[in-house]
């Protein structure tokens, strides 16, 4: 069993709230993506059979979806925007330079992404889906690392909410 | 020159609260769905929403009050879905939106529910808006518990479920048809049209798809009167739109105006011009998806049909991305070629081949690889996705991404041919033909 009876529950839940239970297939992907920080081929199989689908049918869906992480990334996604606005505001320098700062760090992902529509901030990145910018490289890195540290209190992996009580640590 | 802020001004007088309930209701939130309740769905979606002459925010500019009325008569359930999934380059208004006034978007949706008689509705956010997620969650259970949504709602007997439903990366779920795939659980692939989602939508049933800035409109319509919201704005292009600006400008941001404003108030005005004494370059005045506009067209008013007919560009998304003197114009069609390329669903052969191969080819013009007839071998690709390009007007594709790769090769063309000729170390047009 992939989901905690915790999480299980709450997946049906979820599923309640739709008129037909394969609506649920993305908040249940981002429920599995929450608890493991990545969706495992378990998950994805727990999921088929909660929804009554094939497996082949929620790999199908998961790999459409590119907030989805089909293997482990580490605690942190840092998302950078090189999309035109950013392009024209040094974000693929910022790109660069984190991608050659966390290139081998196994706690820190770090990927290209499309418009975050936050282009007023450019250039724009986020971890773990919340915003930064605008950010040069060494603001960049240090903002990385107060989240390592636990200065800053990130989200999980799938940008879902945290606890309040999280927010006030 | 100042703004006229009608969905932006509880959260521009209100930066510190402008989402929390207390704030909402504090500033006459929620009165309009007060007043509506009292109304007959006829009177608020024909009498004063058509009145209105609001048409859609989300980039097509079609009439919400006429899209309402495309529903079937006696078919039931039905759905209202919000696309609030903003993904077009360079808009970042729905944004700010949902996560600094969600209740106006509420209070919109349980208006818009009444007035076409539906009972459930979904909000599809993009899955990136985490503190956009987290905001609206809130708003829906505060709004919930004070009885402006679930069951018999202020005492009317009318009855609305709202789902927060969170995509998860995927430009094209953007796309109504594409939203309603991805809300039934599978790929966010579009569907061909008709039938119309407002005749067969989700699970099949008669659907309405809103833009949250539309949705976020209706409270002030009912409040103040149809009639008052079509005084404001031009022509065919009623009341105000937040317009994103962004790129080369010195106060990027979100104004919202009077639609017949010009581009010129909105760039060199609100947005403060290009920085550092350079020279505009070009814009692009509706999202990635719509053609470029120059400096001569920067007196023109943001009128839809306008730019439509006279510009062949559109409004689109009312996003303004700006460009200074030094920017590359054919880096720029690179990147958002890229863009479409990354997000084609794949599901077209002339989207999917087309949007890739343009990729390559504007990749190796922006590096100096670029080949003396590359400029035409994009117009013919063009050719594969919207035969006759401009008009008349025949896509190959089922929905509008596939047209839409080719506004930055045509703008290449029409305002830059020269420059990409040059670049690439072409010999004049001429010297190309005769050869
Ligand atoms: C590729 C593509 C992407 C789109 N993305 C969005 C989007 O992110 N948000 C949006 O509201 N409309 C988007 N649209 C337009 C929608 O299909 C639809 O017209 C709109 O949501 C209807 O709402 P409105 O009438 O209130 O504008 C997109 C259309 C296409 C073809
Ligand atoms: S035009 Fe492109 S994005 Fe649209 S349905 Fe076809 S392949 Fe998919
Ligand atoms: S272009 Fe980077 S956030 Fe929009």
């Amino acid at each position: 069993m992939a989901f905690s009876d915790d999480n299980r529950r709450k997946a049906q839940a979820l599923i309640a709230r739709y008129p037909v239970a394969k609506s649920a297939i993305l908040p249940l992907l981002h429920l599995a993506q929450e608890q493991d920080g990545w969706v495992s081929p378990a998950a994805m199989e727990e999921i088929a059979e909660l929804l009554e689908l094939a497996p082949a049918q929620v790999l199908g869906v998961c790999s459409f979806y590119t907030m989805f992480k089909r293997e482990p990334v580490g605690r942190f996604v840092v998302s950078v925007c090189t999309n035109v606005s950013c392009l024209v505001n040094r974000g693929p320098e910022l790109l660069e330079a984190l991608d050659a700062r966390y290139l081998d760090d196994d706690e820190v992902f770090v990927e290209e992404v499309e418009c975050l529509a936050a282009c007023d901030l450019a250039p724009v990145l986020q971890v773990n889906y919340e915003f930064h910018g605008p950010v040069t490289p060494e603001s960049a890195e240090t903002i990385i690392e107060e989240y390592r540290r636990g200065t800053r209190v990130a989200r999980s992996v799938s940008g879902t909410l945290i606890t309040s009580s999280d927010r006030e640590r | 020159m100042a703004e006229t802020r009608i969905v932006t001004k509880r959260l521009r007088d209100h930066p510190d609260d402008s989402w929390t309930i207390d704030r909402y209701l504090q500033t006459g939130g929620y009165e309009a769905l007060r007043k509506a309740l009292t109304m007959t769905p006829e009177q608020i979606g024909e009498e004063q929403v058509k009145a209105s002459g609001l048409r859609g925010r989300g980039g097509a500019g079609f009439g919400t009050g006429q899209k309402w009325s495309f529903l079937p008569k006696d078919v039931y359930p039905r759905y209202l879905a919000v696309n609030a999934d903003e993904g077009e380059p360079s808009t970042f208004k729905d944004h700010m939106l949902v996560e600094r006034d969600p209740h106006q978007l509420i209070e919109g949706v349980v208006i818009s529910a009444f007035a076409i008689e539906c009972h459930q509705a979904f909000i599809y956010l993009r899955g990136e808006f985490a503190l956009g997620a987290e905001r609206m969650e809130r708003a829906l259970a505060e709004a919930a518990e004070r009885g402006f949504i679930g069951k018999n709602i202020l005492g009317s007997g009318f009855d609305l479920d709202v789902v927060l439903h969170r995509g998860a990366g995927a430009y094209i779920a953007g796309d109504e048809t594409g939203l309603l795939s991805s809300l039934e659980g599978e790929r966010a692939m579009p569907r061909i049209k008709p039938p119309f989602p407002a005749v067969q939508g989700l699970f099949a049933k008669p659907t309405v798809v809103n833009n949250v800035e539309t949705l976020s409109t209706i409270p002030y319509i009912i409040e103040r009167g149809g009639e008052w919201y079509a005084s404001l704005g031009v022509g065919k292009s009623t009341g105000t739109r937040v317009f994103s600006v962004s790129g080369h400008v010195e106060r990027p941001g979100n104004y919202e105006v009077e639609l017949g404003t010009s581009f010129r108030e909105l760039i060199e005005g609100l947005a403060g011009g290009v920085p550092g004494g350079r020279q505009l370059k070009f814009f692009i005045p509706g999202g990635a998806s719509s053609p470029w506009l120059v400096p001569e067209h920067l007196d023109a008013p943001t009128d839809m049909d306008y730019v439509q007919n006279e510009l062949k560009s559109m409004l689109g998304s009312g996003a303004i991305m700006v460009f200074d003197q030094t920017t590359n114009p054919v880096q720029v069609a690179w990147r958002i070629a890229k863009f479409f390329a990354h997000e084609s669903c794949g599901k077209c052969t002339p989207c999917r081949e087309g949007s890739t191969w343009m990729e390559k080819v504007l990749y190796r013009m922006a590096n100096g690889m670029g080949r003396p007839d590359d400029l035409d071998l994009l117009l013919d690709f063009g050719d594969n996705i919207v035969p006759g390009l401009n008009a008349p007007f025949a896509q190959t594709t089922i929905c509008a991404l596939g047209p839409s790769t080719m506004s930055p090769v045509v703008s290449l063309d029409r305002y830059f041919r020269d420059e990409v000729l040059q670049m690439i170390g072409a010999p004049a047009a001429s010297a190309v033909e005769s050869t």
